[in-house]
């Protein structure tokens, strides 16, 4: 029982740990899962969204960023910056009212939360006498007006929150002088909209849901004016002398209405159904800006003409005779529009509006022509496809790095060259000690390159394999302009798309070679491709190869999908990387493990049926290995085949709906949009998660043999050049490990250079080790002789690593799901092990090399092995002696697709995906640490006259 | 001496019959013997009743290998799957002539001859209450062949009874190592699994554990049924595993040390196939006395040996790819196909 015996705790060793190991969850990329407000500070220039499991995110300028997390996890409703403050009220849905602050703390800022408060009636009254719907940060800076639900506004001061029940304003008094016969129409009404007036901070603008608008004079507590709208009320907006305002309507119109001293019961000088005249949606939110030239900017939020286009989610944009109608790619939740805040300046001239949509966030840029899109720094959708697998790559060479950028930039030029508008704080964190890139597959076919050095997750280049094959997807779906005559004047806007044309696209595993620039892509249905990277567009022929895995076995039938077709002759590629081999597995089962070596010049990959090498100088299939047992029918026959086709079905069936809703524009009747299907996808998971449920929760206890399911399958491939047949002569090898705990070992013979094209590769079987207890080998390593992981190809030509060490003897590291154990070579005798579930339950779901730093001494580091379980947990274990260093809870272990999502960097950081859109990174490094650290100063304020200040007026207020 | 003979294996007759045709075949009509077979594992199993003798044709393949011995010089400690490393204990010879005297009309299998299924462990340190449950699982086909569900039970704390979660057995399957055991039952409580506690962990922890350590699992349970349990202090053998009160303290130790050592040995017996070639355990890298041990019994490998871990390896050697001993090869056509195409490799 002697390995039950822990070894006495070496100090010095402990000390080390301290200064090597330390996991931090540094920073959220992406877009945040389920926003569900919007505010911004033309005074700080700063965004922030809130989410429906109530977190908060401030953004400025790229590189500051703030999170807070509300205790309630309640949806965050409305968000107001206090005018000329760092300081910020966000109102949840469960009717609460927090204040947080930015406040600097050694050096950085940081965003709080001060105070909470929640509006109470007196006793007896009907919660709804106190639910806020309205939100009003007087520009005083001191009170807060908060319209409810009953119609009574209610005032508190701030920060202390306390109710200033003497300055209630209650409806009462407001329909005091209301003529008779209107306000017995419409009474009851609650608070739809607080508007300050821009010059005068003692006249508030109050709007109530049925149409009534009132005037507020805060000195004299009384009525000055009052609107008679007839209309449903959905937001006011003040021009900017104050002189007039807009309101809009439940039924698609808007109202100008004049404000002066001499009519208190003015008429609407203007009402107007943009869309009609068949019945609008509504207009739900309204800007009204001015220019030099004269021109307003009418910019309106939805009013689409119901029976057509109710599914739209528009928001249209007019200025003089331009009009166009930007149709984004999910519901609207709030959208802002950044023009000139100076108080002292005459006119609005807005410069850009900002967007926030369900799955993005868009920003269009109005003073270019054309108003094109800005390329925001931050906030991408990761998942505008479905996120399928993710690799990383350190310490990108500067050449490559900026091929990438170049042939993204080319990618670009439908952008705007505007700088990015929400530009508040400064990034004070330093520059990213190296170039890392993030390549994200998707489900659509496409890899996305993202620029993953520091705080800023940001697309570089997407590169889509699409082209290689036929597919029934018309290219020009999306991004295409309407014609001149088109009413209304839709544009379509955004890159969220979700639905895959062909789910056997899907990209699974990437390869990409830093030093060559050699990238190697396999998807869902067995295609493996490989690409170079060229700075020139090119037409060419892809080769195209097959490798058969299972090797003329009679009898079985593969019921999954159809390999793909393949485009026949030359193919159009733009610049970037352009594959030139594609190889097809047969049967096209999903590719499940793939590894190149770009100095060999070789590729390898494996499917459930088997692995196969491929060398893509010679355009040759060197051997295919059939890793299946006979008596493995499910996995000959496509096990997730009748699950995939029910998936499939329905995303053509939905895929049939988006696609008829574009063709037939002037189609009445709308049916199935985003939200819909989003609703439909939902309850189809409930009802698969219900139906799981009600199975008895039990485990059925089963020693694993040789006849399950899937031993087969390949789940990981190793290049090394090691000691595999005697301990005199290395050569090139290839090591495969399968499901079923067996480790296949092939010795390859490469020609050397000058022969490299004369003579094939030939490949040999040397090994073959099957560990006992059968668990996945999830990982194979090759540790020299001074017991360093041998460097990637080309590693060392690049005179980037030392060589390995080839004299003293190598070892065999192969972690199972269940054990890691280290081996002899090349005579294979265990040498040690590290029993994981045996022991504590949990099983190996991601594991590899890192290097860490100390922190205190600049000359030491070390090579550990990182590893992600089952639970969650991360653990760091020592090389070569298979020591638990430490571990840390990280993900939580009902969260299956983030663990499955976790990629490690070489340097001890690591991203897992928190939503569908959005990757935490985390570190687990002293010394490698991307987070961000910024600072948001108050910018001095160049007048002490509020009644210039136009902040309040800002802030958004919206109804959900 | 060897003879050769044959049998029809549909009516085998009864073992008497066969016991005289044997001393008619050997020509020893009055001499008392002892009669075994080798079974498939390679195991010497005694042939001295009607139902192991059916069971003994039943599984010949189509030779059934039988070996007689005289009784006066019987070696009794020869039977079984663990004779290899039991020691000749004063036991048997204390119990043979006993056994030999009666003469009873069935005779009666000595524990050793049978391959343990399932033993108790360690009464010696449990409380009463609990159960150390040892499955045995190479060897036979039966799967192991139970459940394990979420539940929750009561404990006596410090602050009064509590109720925790827990881990229980919520299904047996019938024919199943579990089942047959008759030592586990639905809703015992799962305490312990190979002397590491469950509390705490989640069922899917629980049952990782036990899947890692099916080849040599020890459960420590809280059966829901106390009425059997063992009371140490009056000495009555309430538990099917205990034939006697005198063999208890002595053997179960015994045999324990010997599993435990078995245990780090097979566990550690992967499989390497070099350049095609035979397939080999994997030894150690620096040899001890104990990875000498496994090199011998290697060496025994294609013998008939009697040692107890040997048929796991060779069930093993059976499902790894490569080339493998003859027995086996016939035995299984769709699997010696994948094997030859295996072999195609570029060259």
């Amino acid at each position: 029982m002697r390995r039950f015996l822990r070894p006495g705790h070496d100090p010095v060793r402990e000390r080390l740990k301290r200064d090597l190991f330390q996991f931090n969850k540094t920073v959220e990329h992406g877009f945040p899962h389920q926003p569900s407000a919007l505010g911004y500070s033309p005074f700080l220039r700063l965004m922030a969204i809130g989410t429906r499991s109530g977190a908060i995110k401030l953004y400025g300028a790229p590189g500051v960023e703030f999170m807070g997390l509300h205790e309630e996890n309640n949806t965050v409703m409305q968000i107001h910056f206090i005018p000329d403050q760092c300081q910020l009220v966000t109102l949840l849905d469960d009717n609460s009212l927090h204040l947080w602050s930015l406040k600097q703390h050694s050096g950085a800022s940081e965003l709080r939360e001060e105070h909470r408060f929640t509006l109470k009636g007196p006793p007896g009254s009907p919660p709804s006498a106190t639910q806020v719907t309205a939100v009003l940060p007087h520009s005083s800076r001191e009170v807060l007006y908060l319209g409810t639900e009953s119609g009574n506004i209610f005032v508190v001061e701030l920060p202390s929150f306390r109710v200033l029940e003497d300055r209630t304003i209650t409806s009462e008094a407001v329909l005091q002088r209301v003529p008779e016969d209107y306000c017995n129409r419409r009474s009851c009404e609650l608070v739809e909209a607080l508007r300050e007036h821009p010059k005068n901070p003692d006249q508030i603008l109050i709007g109530y849901s049925r149409g009534l608008i009132v005037l507020w004079d805060l000195q004299n507590n009384k009525a000055t004016h009052h609107f008679l709208g007839s209309q449903q009320l959905e937001n006011l907006y003040w021009q900017r002398d104050g002189s007039k305002f807009i309101s809009c309507h439940y039924d698609g119109s808007y109202t100008q209405w004049p404000v002066s001293s001499d009519n208190r019961h003015p008429e609407p000088l203007e009402n107007f159904v943009p869309y009609g005249p068949f019945p609008c949606k509504a207009i739900s939110k309204i800007y009204w800006q001015t220019t030099k030239n004269g021109l307003p900017y009418i910019i309106f939020q939805g009013g689409m003409p119901r029976a057509s286009y109710g599914d739209r989610h528009s928001i249209s944009v007019v200025h003089g005779s331009q009009q166009t109608a930007f149709d984004f790619t999910s519901r609207v939740i709030d959208f802002f529009i950044i023009f000139s805040s100076e108080p002292t300046a005459e006119f609005d001239d807005p410069s850009a509006m900002v967007v926030l949509a369900e799955e993005e966030l868009v920003v269009i840029d109005l003073k270019t022509a054309g108003w094109p899109a800005v390329h925001p720094p931050y906030l991408a959708s990761l998942h505008c496809s479905a996120i399928t697998c993710s690799h990383h790559v350190s310490n990108i060479p500067l050449k490559l790095w900026e091929r990438i950028i170049s042939a993204g930039s080319k990618q670009n030029i439908h952008y705007s060259s505007m700088p990015w508008p929400i530009d508040g704080g400064t990034n004070i964190a330093p520059d990213p000690p190296q170039r890392d890139l993030l390549l994200t597959g998707h489900e659509d076919g496409t890899v996305r390159f993202w620029d993953a050095s520091g705080v800023c997750l940001h697309l570089l280049y997407k590169l889509s394999t699409v082209r290689v094959f036929l597919t029934d997807a018309d290219p020009n779906d999306n991004m295409n302009p309407l014609g001149e005559d088109e009413w209304p004047p839709l544009r379509k806007v955004g890159t969220f798309d979700p639905y895959s044309d062909d789910p056997r696209l899907g990209i699974q595993k990437i390869y990409l070679c830093k030093y060559s620039g050699y990238l190697a892509v396999a998807g869902t249905a067995g295609q493996v491709l490989v690409m170079e990277l060229n700075d020139e567009d090119a037409e060419h022929v892809v080769d195209h190869a097959e490798a058969d895995l299972l090797q003329d076995q009679e009898g079985y039938r593969w019921k999954g999908h159809e390999k793909l077709k393949t485009r026949d002759g030359p193919v159009r590629f733009e610049a970037g990387f352009q594959p030139f081999v594609l190889v097809q597995c047969q049967p096209p089962a999903v590719v499940t493990s793939l590894a190149l070596h770009s100095e060999w010049k070789l590729v390898a990959f494996g499917t459930s049926h088997g692995f196969g090498l491929f060398d893509h100088q010679q355009k040759r299939l060197v051997f295919v290995k059939c890793t299946l047992h006979p008596s493995d029918q499910l996995a000959l026959e496509g096990p997730l085949s009748r699950v995939k086709s029910l998936k499939k079905s329905l995303r053509q069936s939905f895929r049939r709906i988006r696609r008829s809703r574009v063709s037939s524009r002037k189609r009445r009747g709308g049916s199935g949009n985003a939200s819909e299907v989003q609703e439909a996808n939902a309850k189809f998971d409930q009802d698969t998660l219900q139906e799981m449920e009600l199975a008895p929760v039990q485990r059925k206890i089963e020693a694993r043999s040789a006849e399950d399911s899937f031993t087969g399958f390949v789940r990981t491939l190793y290049f090394a050049d090691t000691f595999l047949r005697d301990s005199s002569r290395h050569c090139p090898s290839l090591w495969a490990g399968t499901n079923g705990g067996t480790v296949y070992a092939f010795c390859l013979r490469v020609p050397p250079a000058e022969r490299r094209m004369d003579e094939p590769v030939r490949a040999e079987q040397a090994k073959e080790i099957q560990l006992m207890h059968r668990a996945p080998v999830v990982g194979i390593l090759v540790l020299d002789g001074r017991s360093n992981p041998l460097p990637e190809p080309l590693e060392v030509a690049h005179d980037l690593s030392k060589s390995p060490d080839m004299q003293g003897s190598h070892q065999l590291l192969v972690v199972s799901e269940e054990q890691f154990k280290v081996f002899t070579l090349p005579k294979v005798s265990s040498k040690l092990k590290l029993k994981l579930t045996a022991l504590e339950g949990c099983r190996v779901r991601k594991v590899m090399v890192a290097n860490f730093s100390s922190c205190k001494t600049d000359d030491y580091s070390e090579n550990d092995l990182a590893v992600l379980t089952n639970l969650g947990d991360i653990q760091i274990i020592s090389l070569p002696f298979l020591k638990l260093q430490i571990r840390y809870p990280c993900i939580r272990k009902e969260d299956v697709s983030g663990i499955a999502s976790c990629v490690f960097t070489k340097y001890g950081q690591g991203f897992y995906l928190i939503s569908p859109s959005e990757f935490e990174r985390f570190s687990l490094s002293t010394k490698w640490l991307v987070e961000p650290r910024c600072v948001v100063d108050m910018p001095e304020v160049t007048s002490n006259n509020h009644v210039h200040n136009k902040s309040g007026m800002e802030n958004a207020v919206r109804k959900s | 001496e060897f003879r050769r003979f044959s049998l029809e294996r549909s009516k085998p007759g009864k073992f008497e019959e066969f016991y005289g045709l044997l001393q008619h075949v050997h020509k020893i009509p009055n001499v008392d013997v002892l009669v075994g077979y080798t079974d498939i594992h390679g195991d010497l199993l005694p042939i001295n009743n009607d139902d192991n003798y059916h069971k003994a044709v039943s599984t010949a393949n189509p030779l059934l290998r039988i070996f007689i011995q005289r009784k006066e010089d019987a070696d009794y400690s020869a039977f079984g799957t663990d004779t290899m490393t039991r020691k000749k204990n004063v036991l048997s010879n204390v119990l043979r002539p006993d056994n030999h005297k009666k003469k009873p009309h069935i005779v009666i299998s000595m524990p050793q001859d049978f391959r343990p299924v399932s033993s108790i462990i360690d009464v010696d340190i449990l409380p009463e209450t609990h159960r150390r449950v040892r499955l045995y699982k190479y060897g036979t086909d039966k799967p192991l062949g139970f459940y394990i569900r979420d539940g929750s039970s009561v404990r006596v704390t410090p602050h009064g009874l509590e109720k925790v979660p827990g881990i229980f057995i919520s299904r047996l399957v019938p024919g199943g190592l579990a089942q047959s055991t008759g030592l586990l039952a639905v809703n015992d409580e799962v305490l312990e699994v190979n002397g590491i506690e469950v509390s705490g962990k989640s069922l899917d922890q629980v049952t990782d554990m036990m899947i890692a350590n099916s080849r040599n699992l020890i459960i420590t349970v809280r059966p829901a049924n106390q009425r059997n349990n063992v009371v140490r202090n009056s000495r009555t053998s309430g538990s099917s595993g205990q034939s006697t009160e005198s063999s208890l303290p002595s053997s179960t130790p015994n045999i324990l040390a010997n599993f435990l050592q078995g245990e780090e040995e097979s566990d550690e017996e992967d499989i390497i196939i070099e350049d095609s070639g035979e397939p080999q355990q994997i030894p150690k890298a620096a040899p001890t006395s104990e990875s000498l041990e496994s090199l011998t019994q290697i060496e025994l490998l294609h013998e008939s040996t009697q040692n107890g871990f040997l048929p796991s390896n060779e069930m093993n050697l059976n499902h790894s790819a490569g080339s493998i001993s003859m027995e086996y090869e016939g035995q299984d056509p769709d699997h010696k196909s994948l094997e030859e195409d295996g072999t195609i490799i570029t060259l």
